[in-house]
């Protein structure tokens, strides 16, 4: 047993430690989007002395950052419905029906989702450009796709595995065909699972650099990560401009989570408890 | 209202046969029960009928049709399950209506036929509350519910009591029996429940390890079990099964080692014939040993004294075997008092020592 005194200091300390390493970052870049220029570069002032909203109009100004915005909100929905619609039916036979090798093919699906990216963007580009879907949203969609299906297919089966296997007989009974099953009771059973998979898979694709670097080449397709790279100019770096970017790029990661992070521990664990 | 047939049956998991060569005839409109221990092949044999499962050889037929291989939707079947399987998002009014809304019935229909179901299992007042939200009662009446909506030709219903705590069983068993008098669809009843099958089945089918024993009625198979397996299944307290020997002559007696018991010789004109003593056990029912005052007859001493309200079963030894039996109604007795045993012949089974088997 701690005694009192070491446990009442030991977690707020580790919480703060925590929060710090992931805040402060954040922290920087949002103060930074709000300095004027002359402040940019220098320190102190820590904080702005004027706080100013003069990046964040020029960012709006700029039409290609709205463009690069409606680039990044199609490809990460087009993303997340498309995992979520084939993880879905991948997991409801992985979970329902016996099929010999099942437990190797969630192996290897797993082992999938541990590849690194860099290994696959080589030949993924030759079958991009061989597909000549290079600099379309096509091209991320699709990767981003097989990049998140791993993730998804496990939590999906996970969820479930978990619902009683009477539920089904039930539904079958109850004149379901599988396929009426699967809709029916298996879908709105599963909707904590897909909430959690959904949120997990459009961050992944809202924030992915390395395919959207590679696969895009021009405003038409490239998204915010890949764009706020490439704001520097000739002459000068946009710091601010790029703060900005960063703080907005952020906002709807910061939203999915504080509305969601039930879901998300729950998506994670499922299968955890039980059996 | 189908007459259910299942005809040869072969059913295997992986290596382990679960069901072979199985055969059964369920009549028309009759509430069968398939009774026996946990794991003897009764889920599987319900699912088979269902068509949940496939089967490996055999068939099944309502009346002449030949459902082996249709899908649960097209045999016209509906099953109660042990663990009720509600709909765990839907209220109760679309746990009960879903059956009719999967096969499209017009909304008017659905309504009225919810309303109707609802009133004649008293759930009219849940209906707007989730699964979770009710008692496991109320959750048995509306898997009830939702299996009589559709009006079937075949009801199923797998162990749907063992769930409710005794006072609750013993009237949703009422409950049921009352159903089927009305609605007089063929049943299939699954339990381990002896007593359940007993009191709620026109006939039953005791089963052991994936095979039939025997098929009667409550009564058939309570007077005349027609194996150990049965014997020792039907029947609470348990019957007693007492080692001894079948002594040939007139009058026919069974040498149980300390004492002889007469048995009626009406019942085994044959073994009268048979020239050696035979081994068999024999069967005695508590309730047909009656515990009376020492004065004559077969002593017993008493162990131990168990009151049930409108019984007292009595523990007892006898000579080398310990019996339960039961005390006569104004009996007064204490534990290591010798007492008298009155036993019937008629009521005696005999059982063959190797093969189980009744001896007729
Ligand atoms: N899906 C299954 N896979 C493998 N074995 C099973 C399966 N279902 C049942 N069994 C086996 O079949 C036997 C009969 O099971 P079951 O029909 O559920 O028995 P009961 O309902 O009479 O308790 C048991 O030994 C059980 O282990
Ligand atoms: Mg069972």
């Amino acid at each position: 047993m701690r005694s009192g005194w070491q446990r009442s200091l030991l977690l707020p300390l580790c919480v703060t430690v925590v929060l710090s390493w992931s805040l402060l970052p954040i922290a920087w870049q949002v103060t930074t989007s709000l300095k004027p220029n002359a402040e940019l570069l220098s320190l102190p002032p820590l904080f702005p002395s004027a706080p100013t909203t003069e990046h964040y109009r020029v960012l709006f100004e700029e039409q290609s950052f709205h463009q690069s915005l409606i680039n990044s909100a199609v490809v990460s929905v087009l993303t997340t419905v498309a995992a979520l619609v084939i993880g879905a039916l991948a997991a409801f036979p992985l979970a329902r029906l016996r099929i010999a090798g099942k437990g190797m093919f969630l192996g290897v699906v797993l082992a999938a989702s541990m590849f690194p990216a860099i290994v696959t963007v080589g030949p993924l580009f030759v079958i991009i450009r061989a597909l000549g879907l290079r600099d379309t949203w096509w091209a991320l969609v699709i990767s981003h796709t097989s990049f998140a299906l791993p993730l998804t297919i496990w939590i999906l089966t996970n969820f479930m595995r978990e619902l009683p296997d009477d539920l089904y007989r039930a539904a079958r009974v109850d004149g379901c065909t599988p396929w009426q099953a699967f809709i029916y009771i298996f879908v709105p059973l599963c909707r904590p699972g897909f909430a959690a998979a959904a949120i997990l898979v459009f961050l992944f694709s809202w924030t992915e650099f390395l395919f959207a670097l590679t696969f895009t080449a021009t405003e038409a397709s490239r998204t915010i990560p890949v764009a706020i790279v490439l704001f520097p100019g000739i002459h000068e770096i946009p710091w601010g401009e790029m703060a900005a970017a960063s703080v907005i790029v952020t906002v709807p990661v910061f939203v999915l989570v504080a509305l969601f992070h039930k879901h998300i521990v729950l998506g994670l664990t499922a299968g955890a408890v039980k059996g | 209202m189908p007459e259910v047939r299942i005809e040869h049956i072969s059913k295997h998991y992986g290596d382990a046969p679960v069901l072979h060569d199985f055969s059964l005839t369920i009549h028309d409109g009759e509430f069968f029960t398939l009774l026996g221990p946990s794991g003897c092949g009764k889920t599987t044999l319900i699912n088979l009928v269902a068509g949940l499962d496939h089967i490996d050889s055999g068939e099944i037929y309502f009346d002449e049709r030949q459902v082996s291989t249709l899908s649960p939707k097209d045999r016209d079947v509906a099953m109660v399950f042990q663990s009720y399987a509600l709909y765990p998002h839907k209220t109760v009014a679309e746990n009960l209506a879903f059956p009719l809304r999967v096969n499209k019935q017009p909304k008017a229909k659905i309504e009225s036929e919810v309303r109707r179901v609802s009133a004649l299992l008293g759930l009219a007042g849940l209906l707007e509350k989730k699964p979770a939200e009710i008692s496991g009662g109320e959750r048995q009446r509306v898997a009830l519910g939702r299996a009589l909506i559709r009006e079937p030709a075949v009801f199923l219903m797998d162990e749907p009591l063992s769930n409710l705590d005794a006072q609750l069983r013993v009237q949703t068993r009422a409950e049921i029996k009352q159903l089927h008098r009305t609605l007089k669809r063929t049943t299939i009843y699954v339990t381990h429940d002896q007593d359940e099958a007993l009191s709620l089945s026109d006939r039953l089918a005791v089963m052991d390890r994936g095979e039939v024993i025997q098929v009667g009625t409550p009564e058939e198979i309570y007077r005349a079990p027609a194996h150990l397996t049965v014997a020792k299944f039907i029947g609470s307290p348990q019957m007693n099964m007492i080692p001894g020997r079948l002594m040939p002559g007139t009058p026919l007696q069974v040498d149980v080692g300390s004492t002889h018991i007469a048995v009626c010789s009406s019942e085994l004109p044959e073994q009268s014939m048979e020239p050696e003593p035979r081994e068999v056990i024999v069967g005695l029912r508590p309730e047909d040993i009656r515990v009376q005052q020492a004065s004559k007859g077969q002593g017993a001493r008493v162990l131990d004294i168990e009151h049930t309200g409108s019984r007292v079963w009595v523990d007892l030894v006898w000579g080398d075997h310990r019996v339960k039996a039961l005390a006569a109604g104004d009996l007064s007795i204490t534990r290591d008092q010798l007492v008298a045993l009155d036993i019937d012949p008629t009521c005696l089974h005999l059982f063959d020592t190797r093969s189980g088997d009744r001896l007729p």
